[in-house]
């Protein structure tokens, strides 16, 4: 939990020296509290008070990491609801194979070749787990190793078998699962041994809250909770559970990251399953199908809840070439917020026609919001058609506005007279039919 | 020892609201539908039961339209030609209320006329949205209240521009009304006291707080709506109405679901990608507090109720 102020005078040498540039050293932990300074500005702080004070600054979720030739964080999480602040690491989608499974290599090569770009941004899986179920646990653990660089999941429940495999994966922090009250000792030693994290599984918060402490005094910190639950309902009130635990009782033996397997009632339910995961506090998202749908799906859904709600996406404005423009192509005009710009810009680029795109300034805002906010009228396009030099560039002095604010096409004449105005297609995807028709 | 799990113990929770009047009740439909009442956030089981479940409502037209999916085209077939089949079809694909959307195509009485022939198609209840210019909705959702007096059909779609006219009709002839606002706590709280300051009770409002699709600002109509459900909880009245949400409208618009050619190859199957669009938007929404769902295709109802089923489920 965090200090307060009082609490954390108590521990300064309190002798108001001054050399961290504060009065008194009550002033200095007030402004400790209020996090605006660091508490290394203090060179006189005792080695008991630095952990204490550490401990106390620890975020109610531990930050746990994965780590490969790729990393995946999952935890530090602050608040139960995005518009508090915001939701920081996003969950990180897994895909599980099983090791009896002659293609598993073949499918995990598939999913980590995957790559689907939204709004400019690539997203990818990001690690696999593989389940050991009779076969060759070991060798399929090497054949998906060399299949993909991302970071693993081992799941087994004989732990000399979980040693050989994390035995190949030397300098890496893979995650094993699962220990539970039968065999936490020995779990826990082969995840201290190898470094790796450690999933608990326990049937009620009680048993996980015990589970975790227990693994704790054994030196493992990195610990994942794997809450149990039969359907969507129990999910989500376990999942609320240990979160408000976590961040608003500052219940440190919940203060873990959890993992979800969304297959576990059936591939039909799985993309529901996942989605509510993503949105209820899932650290990790284990999913048993791979289709490049459902996975576009799924990362769009957790960009979007894990976009920070005091910024809006945005893209620098400015005049954009696609497809290698010449003085006679035309200029469309847009608007800066990403989801908007990529909407147009992929339209254009897609149907290989050479285009200038101005996006104005429009503090980040889609075209309708934008001009309904004032922030996207006659005046501020005219001004980007100007600071940015449109005329300069082209021999045929002519703009094309979106199709909703065909309303501004008048004022907009005004603010630009030697210009002609034209109004575009309401959607996106009818702009390169309107170019190839109306644009000549 | 036992953990003790915290609970939240809210003074505030959300009115009910009931669509569609039975014989009994003065109507025609052959059930009703009451949705809200909650006393804590969405399915918290531990903290109280969800009274009334979400419902799915399926949207469909008084005209075949053609700027629909052709994904859609090919599950409504023939249905889209004819308001009633199509009604009686979308309720065969499980839907609990239809939609009946009008066009700008539509004179007062071919709109009544649809709207008596859906009516006798289904029992179940009925929500009307005008094609969304403020005055031919005027004139087009008057002769529809009052053709349907006692139905207590709901009349949308109800924004600041028109809500008097709508409010007026709908008081007059014992409808309840879908207040729509874009995306704004502050704004949805000015149209309901504007909506109950003329003397329509307040569980005669759903509020329609506005969505975005999947890729296309979900994120904004999701934090909105926890944002609206924890004023409710937390005593403020303005907020305590069930929420409507448009997810089959919203994500039938993005080029994901409408355009199965000409897009990048890692978007994958279009059917499956489309079905998901909108299941997923609307799995967003029903997390965050939406009481109507108003879906499009029959799969992602199918899924959107399956899950509702095992959210509610003790
Ligand atoms: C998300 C959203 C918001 C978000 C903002 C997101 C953002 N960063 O812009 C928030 C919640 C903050 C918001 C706020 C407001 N909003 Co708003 N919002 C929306 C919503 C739901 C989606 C907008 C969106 O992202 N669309 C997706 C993008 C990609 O669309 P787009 O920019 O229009 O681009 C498309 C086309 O225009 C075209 N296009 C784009 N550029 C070009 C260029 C050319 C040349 C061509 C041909 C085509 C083209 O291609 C794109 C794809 O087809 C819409 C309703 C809806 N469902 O559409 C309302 C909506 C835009 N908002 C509206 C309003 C009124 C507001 C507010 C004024 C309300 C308020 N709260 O006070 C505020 C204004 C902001 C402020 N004061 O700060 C109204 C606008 C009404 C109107 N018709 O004028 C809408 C339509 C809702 C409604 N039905 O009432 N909003
Ligand atoms: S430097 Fe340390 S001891 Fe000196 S005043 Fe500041 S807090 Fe107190």
């Amino acid at each position: 939990m965090a200090l307060s102020g009082i609490q954390i005078y108590k521990m300064l040498p309190q002798t108001n020296c001054k050399e961290c540039g504060f009065p008194t050293c009550l002033a200095f932990a007030m402004k400790l509290a209020a996090k605006q300074v660091e508490l290394s500005a203090c060179p006189y702080v005792s080695d008991a008070s630095k952990k204490q004070l550490a401990e106390s600054a620890a975020p109610p979720i531990r930050l746990v990491t994965l780590k490969a030739g790729t990393e995946v964080k999952a935890g530090n999480e602050v608040v139960m609801f995005r518009h508090e602040k915001t939701f920081y690491n996003k969950p990180g989608v897994f895909i599980r194979v099983k090791a009896s499974d002659a293609d598993a290599a073949k499918k995990v090569a598939a999913a980590d070749a995957y790559k689907v770009n939204y709004v400019g941004m690539d997203f990818v899986i990001d690690g696999f787990a593989v389940e050991a179920d009779g076969g060759d646990f070991v060798g399929a653990v090497k054949a998906v190793r060399d299949a993909t660089k991302r970071p693993l999941i081992l799941i087994a429940k004989d732990v000399a078998l979980l040693d050989s495999a994390l035995s190949l994966l030397a300098g890496e922090s893979a995650l094993i699962y699962s220990a539970d009250a039968s065999n936490y000792e020995a779990f826990a030693d082969v995840a201290k041994k190898h470094k790796a994290s450690l999933v608990v599984t326990g049937d009620s918060l009680d048993a996980l809250a015990d589970l975790t402490q227990k693994i704790q005094a054994k030196g493992v910190e990195d610990i994942v909770l794997d809450l149990g639950g039969k359907n969507l309902s129990e999910w989500l009130q376990r999942s609320t559970q240990a979160r408000r635990l976590a961040i608003k009782s500052n219940f440190r033996a919940l203060g873990y990251p959890v993992i979800f397997f969304a297959g576990q009632n059936g591939a039909a339910k799985e993309p529901v399953y996942a989605a509510q995961a993503i949105s209820k506090y899932a650290g990790f998202v284990v999913l048993d199908t791979f289709t490049p749908e459902l996975a576009y799906a799924l990362l769009v859904l957790r960009e979007n809840i894990y976009t920070d709600p005091q910024k809006p996406i945005q893209v620098q404005p400015g005049i954009y070439e696609i497809n290698s423009p010449k003085p006679e192509s035309p200029v469309l005009i847009t608007t800066n917020f990403s989801i908007t710009y990529f909407a147009v810009a992929n339209e254009v680029e897609g149907s290989g026609l050479p285009a200038w795109l101005v996006v104005c300034d429009a503090e980040g805002m889609s075209v309708l919001t934008a001009w309904a906010a004032g922030k996207f009228d006659a005046e501020r396009i005219a001004k980007a058609i100007k600071s940015f030099n449109v005329a300069d560039k082209v021999s045929k002095k002519r703009v094309v506005l979106p199709g909703h604010v065909a309303v501004l096409s008048g004022e907009l004449e005004a603010e630009l007279p030697d210009w002609e105005i034209r109004v575009g297609p309401r959607e996106a995807v009818d702009l390169p039919g309107f170019m190839k028709q109306a644009l000549n | 020892m036992p953990i003790e799990i915290p609970k939240d113990k809210w003074p505030g929770s959300v009115k009910k609201v009931t669509l569609g009047a039975t014989t009994a009740e003065g109507g025609t439909r052959s059930r009703s539908v009451t949705v809200g009442g909650q006393t804590t956030l969405p399915y918290l089981l531990f903290e109280a039961p969800t009274p009334n479940k979400p419902v799915v409502a399926i949207e469909i037209k008084s005209h075949k339209p053609d700027d629909w999916s052709p994904l859609l085209g090919e599950v409504w077939g023939d249905a889209m030609n004819d308001p009633a089949q199509w009604a009686k079809k979308a309720e065969e694909a499980g839907a609990d209320i239809i939609v009946l959307a009008l066009t700008l195509a539509d004179s007062p009485e071919d709109a009544v006329k649809a709207v008596k022939s859906v009516l006798g198609a289904t029992g179940l209840p009925l929500i009307v949205w005008g094609p969304g210019q403020a005055e031919k909705d005027n004139d087009l959702l008057v002769p529809i209240a009052e053709a349907t007096k006692g139905e207590k059909i709901m009349l949308g779609i109800c924004e600041d521009k028109n809500y008097r006219t709508i409010v007026a009709t709908a008081m007059a002839n014992g409808h309840v009304v879908q207040a729509r606002t874009p995306m704004d706590v502050n704004l949805a709280k000015q149209l309901n006291i504007l909506i109950t300051d003329m003397g329509l009770p307040a569980d005669r409002v759903i509020m329609d707080p506005t969505t975005g699709a999947l890729g296309y600002g979900i994120e904004y109509g999701y934090s909105v709506m926890e944002r609206l459900r924890l004023a409710a909880l937390q005593g403020d009245g303005m907020t305590q109405l069930p929420m409507l949400v448009t997810p089959g409208f919203e994500a039938w618009k993005a080029k994901e679901s409408k355009v199965g050619e000409g897009v990048p190859e890692a978007w994958g199957d279009w059917k499956a990608r489309a079905i998901h669009w909108e299941t997923l938007t609307a799995m967003a929404l029903v997390e965050s507090g939406a009481d109507i769902i108003v879906l499009r295709h029959p799969e992602s109802v199918k899924r959107v109720k399956d899950a509702v089923e095992e959210l509610v489920a003790a």
